[in-house]
């Protein structure tokens, strides 16, 4: 078989493992963390794509996992968020045992579906269940860095308060002319909560809008569960499905 | 080896099964589901599945067409590239040799088409051999619409996305050309056991 590479093509920049530093820690939630990474020689990349870590232990062992990039482009050091998966193998170790200076193995971007960047314009239509909300933050993240207008509506599907990454900024960024965030909370809102409480629905995502004609560029990110049902009722709203892009965020211990 | 990240000791050997993970792979117990759209609902009056392309005349099956054909159930190990692998999953589907039987054509490479417009290319050569199915039963139950159903192509010797879901044919092919994951950054052959995750892995 021909399947040696082309020879441009080995010398990708986004396949060599590079060795990350870990500037900054920051908790999220009760059980997620910010990583802050400096990279060496990054060369950059787009809202919603990914980076892969590789952990090698004393004996050689290696593991590895793909994280959505959180933070927007123009930071030139790179974020992820980590739900600390509790019997996982990766993800309670970036949670409780990474301190700042730590070295880890880091390559990427990758994914080139899943992206978005203020030339593609707008309407955005963003739903994000749990911490499927890290690769949209990405977005509006970049929205705000570029000072962009696009009219940007976000909506938010966690269990809990205790569940909602970002919280801080998610207020401000309420409070942005053009950005529209909506929370609902699926099984304990906070007290004295009077907005949603319930799973996705049909009457949520047409409250969040924009409608079909607006024709907006609608990003699902979240566990399966909360994917398959938001993006099948937003077909169901007459959102074509090629509008509809999707990207689980299952539990990767 | 990679340099030793302090204080990982990791626990995700995979046992008694460490020699079926392929490197950079870990064990996972449930089914996760990745796909870049809204799943997509075809009646299964209106299901074909089609071989076309550079063959000599196109052939198609209904759905109860497909069923009638001799079936294979295949229990094989898969891994997706997003690092988890399912060790011993069991499949009912037609082996792909069992389609090309009455194909007769030069093409060397193949596209697989799907409900909801993905692709994916692979060499013809690792979708014959009985290595490739497509299958609608999944642990003795029809394939779910999440995981592919009613029909997905299954190629286990590959990376995970190379086992197309919903797929309707197979275009056969005189040059190789990338599918959708192909076409985004990813490998175009996609071997686990030689880790070709990315271009330029």
């Amino acid at each position: 078989m021909e399947r040696t590479a082309i020879p441009g093509r080995l010398t990708r920049r986004e396949a060599v493992w590079r060795l990350a530093t870990v500037s900054a820690l920051q908790v999220e939630s009760r059980h997620a963390k910010t990583i802050v990474f400096d990279v060496p020689d990054w060369s950059g990349h787009i809202a919603g794509q990914h980076v892969d870590l590789r952990l090698t232990a004393e004996d050689g062992y290696q593991a590895q996992r793909s994280y959505s990039i959180a933070s927007p482009p123009e930071e030139r050091e790179v974020a992820i968020t980590v739900d600390r998966i509790p019997d996982g193998e990766v993800s309670p170790f970036l949670n409780d045992d990474l301190i700042v200076g730590d070295q880890l193995e880091l390559r990427g971007p990758f994914g080139g579906y899943f992206n978005w960047s203020i030339q593609d314009g707008g309407p955005l239509l963003l739903a994000a269940g749990g911490s499927g909300l890290v690769p949209l933050m990405a977005m509006l993240r970049h929205r705000q860095a570029t000072a962009s207008s696009v009219e940007a509506h976000l909506l938010l599907s966690t269990r809990s308060p205790d569940d909602v990454l970002y919280r801080a900024e998610l207020s401000e960024l309420g409070a942005v002319e053009g950005i529209t965030i909506t929370q609902t909370f699926t099984r304990r809102p906070p007290a004295g909560w009077v907005g949603p409480a319930r799973r996705v629905d049909r009457e949520m995502l047409t409250v969040v809008g924009p409608a079909p004609s607006a024709a907006p560029k609608i990003y699902v990110c979240g566990p399966t569960a909360f994917v398959e049902r938001a993006a099948e009722l937003l077909v169901e709203l007459g959102h074509p499905p090629a509008a509809i892009r999707t990207e689980r965020f299952g539990p990767t211990g | 080896m990679g340099p030793i990240t302090r204080g990982f000791h990791g626990r995700g050997r995979g046992g008694g099964d460490a020699g079926r993970l392929p490197p950079g792979q870990y064990l996972e117990k449930g089914f996760p589901v990745l796909s870049a759209g809204p799943t997509p609902h075809t009646p299964l009056d209106e299901w074909t599945f089609e071989i076309r392309g550079a063959v000599d005349r196109a052939i198609s099956w209904t759905w109860e067409e497909l069923l009638e054909l001799p079936a294979q159930t295949p229990t094989v190990d898969i891994h997706c590239v997003t690092k988890w692998s399912k060790l011993d999953t069991r499949w009912k589907g037609v082996s792909v040799d069992t389609l090309l039987g009455s194909v007769s054509t030069t093409a060397r490479y193949v596209l697989a088409t799907c409900d909801g417009g993905y692709t994916t290319n692979l060499p013809l050569a690792d979708v014959t051999g009985d290595r490739a199915w497509i299958v609608y039963e999944y642990d003795g139950r029809p394939l779910d619409p999440e995981h592919g159903g009613p029909a997905r192509l299954l190629v286990p010797h590959l990376y995970f996305w190379k086992s197309a879901k919903w797929v309707r044919g197979l275009t056969l092919r005189e040059q190789d050309a990338p599918g959708f994951w192909e076409g985004y950054g990813y490998h175009s052959y996609g071997d686990p056991w030689k880790e070709q995750r990315y271009q330029g892995d």
